[in-house]
């Protein structure tokens, strides 16, 4: 398997804090990877790393075989790579198809703008959102703007789409919905890499897991191994023994 | 391939009908005090209609638009009285120049955000005012007159009048058709998308940085031939008259007022607005208030309509968002 | 040499007192990122009441400045309530409209009352004399206060309970409002207080240099420059950048036509926006 996305050696510091330590990590085609951490591990930084927000003090980030580094994040855009926001960002006024039709127009494909909106009317379908097309963005529940969040992103035929804790905020069956939504965008052979805090749907998910703490690498493997690596739970719990107890009472 | 999409389109018609209003209402009567009024409105509305490429599609404040106008203004007359160009050369010519400075300032100014770009674009006109002021080419501070055979090859005075009017409707015309054609097209969306939230516009590919230079460079374009139009007609020009920061808000408060980012909210609160002034400049008492009440409409409509006269229709009739564009 | 040396200690001195009009503005600006378009009114206003206070009722001129100061507070919150308060939450190119269209209508009350009249506060204070150049006693006289006021300042906002409270919602708003502060009246207060910075300013200036219901727009505008070196919401960056930019100008005086000086600050300002968003004078972190 060919790697999509590859992150070399990661670095940056915001003032005293070294938010991304050294990391190295990559998403092959058609993987889903997650990336999990405690709060603060720097994971959204990573995000902001990849697609250009801010650029890394150290490392390198490629894209498809070409060095990315550093270009801004409609160059980014342009290449393939779409993402999500965890704190949700609907351009409130517009409505939720013209959203959408923004993430066709400007991602991977130059489509005019008529195009695009036949784009747009397939992935709202495709997320949900097929009777909310005419409303405006800001008018949506917390669940429609995560799914316009995912929409938007989907429009812009990426080869890799990062989801930024998109369930986060959702109820069960709203989570539900939002896995199998996540399965058939794989089926389209769309690669992800995803934050979560969801354990048990990023375990479920993802065919690799990517482990951080303070901004390094902890570990990395397939969940399994990644659930039962004891650095992992002390980073998460605090103390093995607990974790075992824990796990011998569940 | 069947008739483009416009044509179906309510808005278009209400543009080429204002337009063509304007152009036969004074001529039918031969009503010159009407022909006068319409030129003054007519230039309020194209100031509002380019400026609401910039505060109402891309969410940038021009406080200093009206330096477009100025040097559209300086650039033609320059070119007319020193070097004898004829008048709708100079006016283009002018005004392409005005927009290729406009787009080279911009790519410096726009990399500020929202409240910082808006205060930078006053220095922007003060400092070419005082560059003007202080360039003998230009006249300085004294300006540039025009001779009296000026107007000779228009056909003289009476008839360079009903051109430059003319002119000038266009030009109105095509400034709402501008700003008709950006709003239904891939870069006004993408403005749009900039206007609503910059950073995620940028993560969803709009490619920010050029498309703000285009768009500042864009609404220079016909103010400047509008200036270009309105100092010839006067055959006089200068700093203080080209550069005046009153008619710069007054360009401001026709946007807010009509509906800021709707492409009618503009005219029709420009249109108003100079209903407004001139009606109430005629009493004597009014004259020293302009500004109190231009600031007076503007904070009320910030305060309570910030969509404008558009923006309450719409909220109102919902329907006629499709209509009434 | 020692001509253009007195120019910039004068221009420090003077400078000092640009520093004081620009911490109402940067104060302002970082509790609420709002930023006062009216600032250059409210100075102009403080100038008036200094005319009127001492020239035509004949108040001591330095005793004027203490109510000319409590009435810009005053003043001051209820320009907030009246155009500030509904816009907080909204975007803040809608505050900068707000504060521009009241400036509007104060510029334009303004100029109906008094017409473009260049006024003028006849102080005489002894000044220092040297080598042929006389450091005027107004200018020294002005800095002095000004340090005075910088200080009362500093005591307030870092030794009494409103004070604290400021610089707590300045810093977050949310987590302010979460420990029980009213964010709303601290916000009017603070509005209150930097208007009061800019009035007292203004009356300082008064003593200066003449005037007209105009002048505000350049002392506004050097507030921009002192606020931008500064860094936004520092008020000891702003006293920093105003005697920076008062050594500036001291510098260029000697060389430049003085209707230059407002085009250099524009453009310093610019480059310092684009260059030093953070500021050059803000050694917080």
């Amino acid at each position: 398997m060919s790697a999509l996305l590859e992150v070399r050696e990661l670095g940056r510091r915001f003032g005293g804090l070294q938010a991304v330590d050294a990391l190295s990590f990559g998403v092959g085609e058609g993987e889903i990877v997650g990336l999990i951490g405690p709060n603060g591990a720097g994971k959204s930084t990573v995000f902001n790393l990849i697609n250009g927000v801010h650029a890394p003090d150290g490392g390198r980030v490629f894209f498809r075989g070409e060095d990315i580094t550093g270009e801004a994040p409609y160059r980014v855009a342009r290449r393939g790579l779409a993402r999500t926001h965890q704190i949700v960002q609907p351009l409130a006024n517009m409505s939720v198809l013209d959203n959408c039709v923004v993430g066709a127009c400007f991602g991977r494909e130059d489509l005019s703008r008529a195009r695009a909106e036949d784009v747009a009317r397939e992935i709202a379908g495709f997320v949900g959102l097929i009777d909310r097309l005419g409303d405006p963005a800001g008018a949506l529940t917390i669940a429609g703007k995560k799914r316009l969040e995912l929409a938007r992103a989907l429009s812009a035929r990426p080869l890799l789409l990062l989801l930024d804790e998109v369930l986060a905020g959702l109820n069960p069956s709203e989570v539900e919905r939002m896995i199998v939504v996540i399965r058939r965008i794989r089926e389209r052979g769309i690669a992800i890499l995803m934050i979560e805090h969801l354990m048990q749907a990023i375990m479920s998910l993802s065919d690799r897991i990517v482990v951080l703490n303070s901004g390094r690498k902890l570990a990395e493997g397939r969940p399994e191994q990644v659930a039962n690596d004891p650095a992992v739970i002390e980073a998460y719990l605090g103390n093995p023994e607990h974790a075992a107890r824990l796990r011998g009472a569940a | 391939m069947g008739p483009p999409a416009f044509l179906g389109r309510p808005t278009y018609w209400l543009i080429v009908v204002a337009t063509l209003a304007f152009a036969f209402l004074p001529l039918w009567h031969d009503n010159v005090e009407l022909r006068e009024e319409l030129l003054l409105a007519a230039i309020y509305v194209t100031l509002a209609a380019n400026l609401n490429l910039m505060i109402g599609y891309a969410g940038y404040i021009n406080f200093g638009n009206i330096v477009f106008f100025g040097l559209g203004g300086y650039l033609c007359m320059w070119l007319v009285s020193s070097h004898g160009w004829p008048l709708v050369a100079a006016a283009l010519v002018g005004a392409a120049g005005v927009s290729l400075l406009a787009l080279l300032f911009g790519l410096g100014i726009l990399r500020l955000r929202g409240a910082y770009f808006a205060l930078a674009t006053i220095g922007v006109n003060e400092g070419v005012k005082a560059f003007v002021a202080n360039f003998t080419p230009w006249g300085g501070s004294t300006g540039i007159y025009l001779p009296i055979d000026a107007f000779a090859e228009l056909g003289g005075p009476a008839k360079a009048l009903w051109v430059i009017y003319f002119l000038l409707v266009a030009v109105m015309g095509a400034s709402l058709l501008v700003s008709f054609g950006i709003k239904n097209s891939k870069f006004g969306l993408g403005l749009l998308a900039i206007g609503q939230n910059e950073d995620a516009a940028v993560v969803l590919g709009v490619p920010a940085p050029r498309y703000k230079a285009l768009v500042y460079s864009a609404s220079a374009f016909l103010p400047a031939v509008a200036g270009a139009l309105f100092f010839f007609k006067s055959a006089f020009i200068q700093p203080d008259d080209a550069f005046d920061l009153v008619f710069s808000t007054e360009a401001i408060v026709g946007v807010m007022l009509g509906g800021q980012g709707t492409v009618i909210g503009p005219a029709l609160g420009a249109f108003l607005y100079e209903e407004l002034r001139s009606t109430l400049l005629t009493a004597e008492t009014f004259s020293n208030f302009q500004m109190v009440i231009a600031g007076v409409l503007l904070l009320l409509i910030v305060l309570f309509v910030p969509g404008g006269l558009m923006g309450w229709i719409h909220r109102r009739w919902p329907r006629t968002k499709r209509v009434l564009e | 040499m020692f001509g253009i040396l007195a120019s910039i200690l004068d221009g420090v001195l003077v400078g000092a007192v640009y520093g004081l009009a620009a911490m109402g503005l940067t104060l302002i600006w970082g509790v609420m990122n709002v930023i006062n378009l009216t600032h250059g009114a409210m100075i102009v206003a403080g100038m008036f009441g200094l005319y009127y206070l001492a020239s035509v009722a004949g108040l001591p001129v330095y005793a004027a400045i203490p109510p000319i100061a409590l009435a810009g507070f005053c003043f001051g919150v209820c320009l907030y309530w009246v155009s500030v308060h509904r816009v907080i939450g909204r975007p803040p190119l809608m505050s900068l409209l707000a504060t521009f269209a009241a400036n509007l209508v104060l510029i334009g009350l303004g100029t109906a009352a008094w017409g473009t009249v260049l006024f003028n506060v006849p102080v005489s204070l002894p000044g220092i004399s040297h080598g042929g150049y006389t450091f005027t006693g107004t200018h020294m006289m002005a800095a002095v206060l000004t340090a005075a006021i910088a200080g009362l300042l500093y005591l307030f906002l870092y030794r009494t309970r409103p004070g604290k409270a400021i610089r707590a919602v300045a810093g977050n708003r949310e987590a302010a409002e979460l420990n029980g502060i009213p964010t709303t009246q601290v916000l009017a207060l603070a509005f209150g207080l930097g208007v009061a910075l800019a009035c007292a300013s203004g009356a300082l200036i008064a003593t200066l240099f003449p005037f007209t219901v105009l002048s505000g727009a350049a002392y506004q505008l050097k507030s921009f420059v002192v606020t931008v070196l500064g860094g936004l919401g520092n008020p000891a960056g702003a006293l920093l950048g105003g005697v920076a930019l008062g050594l500036l100008e001291g510098a260029m005086t000697p060389f430049m036509p003085v209707s230059w000086t407002s085009i250099v600050e524009f453009v310093v300002f610019v480059i310092v926006l684009i260059a030093f968003p953070a500021g050059l004078f803000n050694f917080r972190r």
